[in-house]
């Protein structure tokens, strides 16, 4: 800094521990909590430090049913997750580009009309048209299915203008070369596009794998079969319990193992996390 | 779009083009007409007949008491949420841009909030308050505060306000020290040099030139509150105690699905698509003008 102000330095560090500390509360409490008795938790005096009941409260939960709400086990659950997150990230990723790449090297009608098709889905979150389109899933009969889970969320008019930005940086020159020397637009596609832009779809699937892995309304509309339940959308399912009282000691293991993943994600792709999240908001 | 070499292909582009339109027109465009269309009509009770009735859904909603306090519901939280986050993660960014030692591990400690789910996040924070065994009331308790969410309104929506500002402080916090590490600092240097102290600093200089990011953030943490907090007001209160909590973007949900009111929800998803349509404007237009700042 410009000056050296040691105390003004050292309580800079003060508060920013203070902030890390009240941010990592809650989890640190769900932890706790996810490794003591229902007897313990229910008690109402929850200890600060983890319990012994640890291996016993996860694998019980990971091996066998999770709760009475929720017939399966949260390996299978997790695995839903994964599937879903992972469908629309590539699935995103892939049509976007695909898009992208049409709109930028390519003259052709209707070329904008397109582009502005596809601008407009920018402005209809899932939560707003949640009806209809839960009718048209309804009607095509995705529901319970992967596809019903996957598909109606693939399209994404942001991850098409982050290719078409990328796409529109790339000299002119380059195309031009690969003209001469005689490759045609697949070619282009595959042999100097997609290396080119491996950073941008790296970063652009952590956002996207988070974005999935999150969803929470569209998994609990569609889905009534527990085979295809995600890990999100049970911990609901675990809560509503009606007057019985919630299984704590399965909520919350559960709860921690449905934010371990995309939490891993973001620590330790920190780098393209950043740039992901810097570049869909351009 | 100026673009001067280019493929003629005639076939290529559209076959390029064809899943994410197909996808579009399916899943976007489609229901968004029919939420247009269910807007203007009146289905009875079974849904075996319904009735053209103009813009009768849309007056009603306009003359009725529950949607404009949805609104003010909306609205407080929305604003509750923003101040919330953008001055905590203010502050932090403030301070890890002062501090050179540790500035590193600090952000990766801060920025895992953003990848928990908002109906976790509520569910973290709804075990901390829990009216019987949570952590925050026995404490609370100690200082003569009664906390029972699900009987007070006005606690049950200081919890989901809480929970949705911690789920957004990394955002923010990336996005501010990102603003802060581009400020010259050369000027803060010529500042200090002419006399003035780091908090004069961050009030005639750092504040003003942060002022892109910080309503760059507005806007984003507007359209966040109001459109990606359903989970954690579904998990959490469902709409309740009463409607304390009953936003927006809950409304359309309670009336269609379990009020089964559909006309009615369909104007409101309606109303909710120009709000959205607004909001994407502006934060577009915002975004051209930072391009040349």
């Amino acid at each position: 800094m410009v000056e050296n102000r040691r105390w003004l330095t050292l309580f800079s560090h003060l508060v920013i521990w203070l902030g890390i500390a009240l941010v990592a509360l809650p989890l640190w409490i769900a932890f706790v909590a996810s490794t003591h008795s229902s007897d313990m938790i229910m008690s109402g005096t929850l200890p600060f430090w983890p319990g012994e009941y640890m291996w016993e409260n996860y694998s019980r939960i990971l091996f066998g049913d999770a709760a009475d709400a929720v017939g399966v086990s949260v390996s299978t659950l997790l695995l839903n997750s994964l599937i879903m997150a992972l469908g629309i990230a590539i699935g995103k990723i892939v049509i976007s580009m695909m898009a992208a790449y049409a709109i930028v090297f390519f003259e052709f009608r209707f070329r904008l009309f397109s582009f502005w098709m596809i601008f407009m889905t920018l402005m209809l979150p899932v939560e707003v048209r949640i009806i209809p389109t839960f009718e048209v899933v309804a009607s095509l009969g995705l529901l319970d299915s992967y596809t019903g889970l996957t598909l109606p969320l693939i399209a994404s008019a942001t991850a098409t203008f982050l290719f078409r930005q990328f796409f529109l940086t790339i000299p002119k020159e380059m195309l031009e070369a690969a003209r001469v020397d005689g490759a045609g637009p697949i070619r282009f596609l595959f042999d100097i596009l997609l290396p080119l832009s491996r950073t941008n779809i790296a970063a652009l699937f952590v956002i996207m794998f988070i974005y999935g892995w999150n969803q929470y309304l569209w998994p609990l509309l569609v889905t009534n079969d527990e085979n295809y339940y995600t890990v999100v959308m049970s911990i609901q399912r675990m809560l509503a319990v009606g007057d019985d009282e919630v299984a704590w000691n399965v909520v919350m293991p559960a709860t921690v193992l449905a934010m371990l993943p995309p939490v891993l994600v973001v620590v330790l792709m920190q780098r393209l996390f950043v740039k992901g999240l810097v570049e869909t908001e351009k | 779009m100026s673009r001067i070499s280019t493929y003629n292909h005639r076939l290529l582009p559209w076959l390029l083009l064809a899943p994410q339109l197909a996808i579009t027109l399916v899943f976007f465009v489609w229901p968004a007409l029919q939420a247009v269309k269910q807007s203007f009509l009146i289905e009875d009770a079974f849904g075996l007949s319904s009735e053209f009735v103009w813009f009768d859904n849309f007056n009603e909603l306009l003359h009725s008491e529950a949607y404009y306090s949805s609104f003010a519901t909306t609205f407080i939280f929305g604003i509750g949420v923003t101040l919330l986050s953008m001055c905590s993660a203010l502050l932090l960014a403030v301070m890890a841009d002062r501090v050179i030692r540790g500035a590193a591990l600090y952000k990766t400690l801060l920025v895992w909030p953003y990848a928990v789910a908002p109906a976790v996040a509520g569910v973290l924070w709804m075990f901390m308050f829990h009216p019987t065994i949570g952590v925050m009331t026995y404490l609370l308790e100690l200082v003569q505060i009664r906390w029972n969410h699900s009987l007070n309104g006005h606690q049950a929506m200081l919890l989901v306000i809480i929970a949705a500002a911690w789920k957004q402080i990394s955002y923010n916090f990336l996005f501010f020290l990102a603003g802060l590490q581009s400020i010259p600092r050369s000027l803060i240097e010529a500042a200090a040099i002419d006399g003035a102290g780091p908090m004069k600093r961050f009030r005639d200089i750092i504040f003003p030139l942060l002022s892109p990011t910080s309503f760059f953030l507005l806007v984003v943490n507007i359209v966040y509150a109001f459109f990606d907090t359903f989970g954690i007001i579904h998990a959490v209160t469902q709409g309740g105690p009463g409607s304390s909590t009953r936003t927006l973007v809950y409304k359309v949900f309670d009336d269609g699905f379990i009020g089964l009111d559909l006309g009615s929800s369909a104007a409101q998803s309606v109303i909710l698509m120009f709000i959205v349509g607004a909001m994407t404007i502006i934060q577009f237009k915002f975004i051209e003008r930072k391009v040349q700042y």
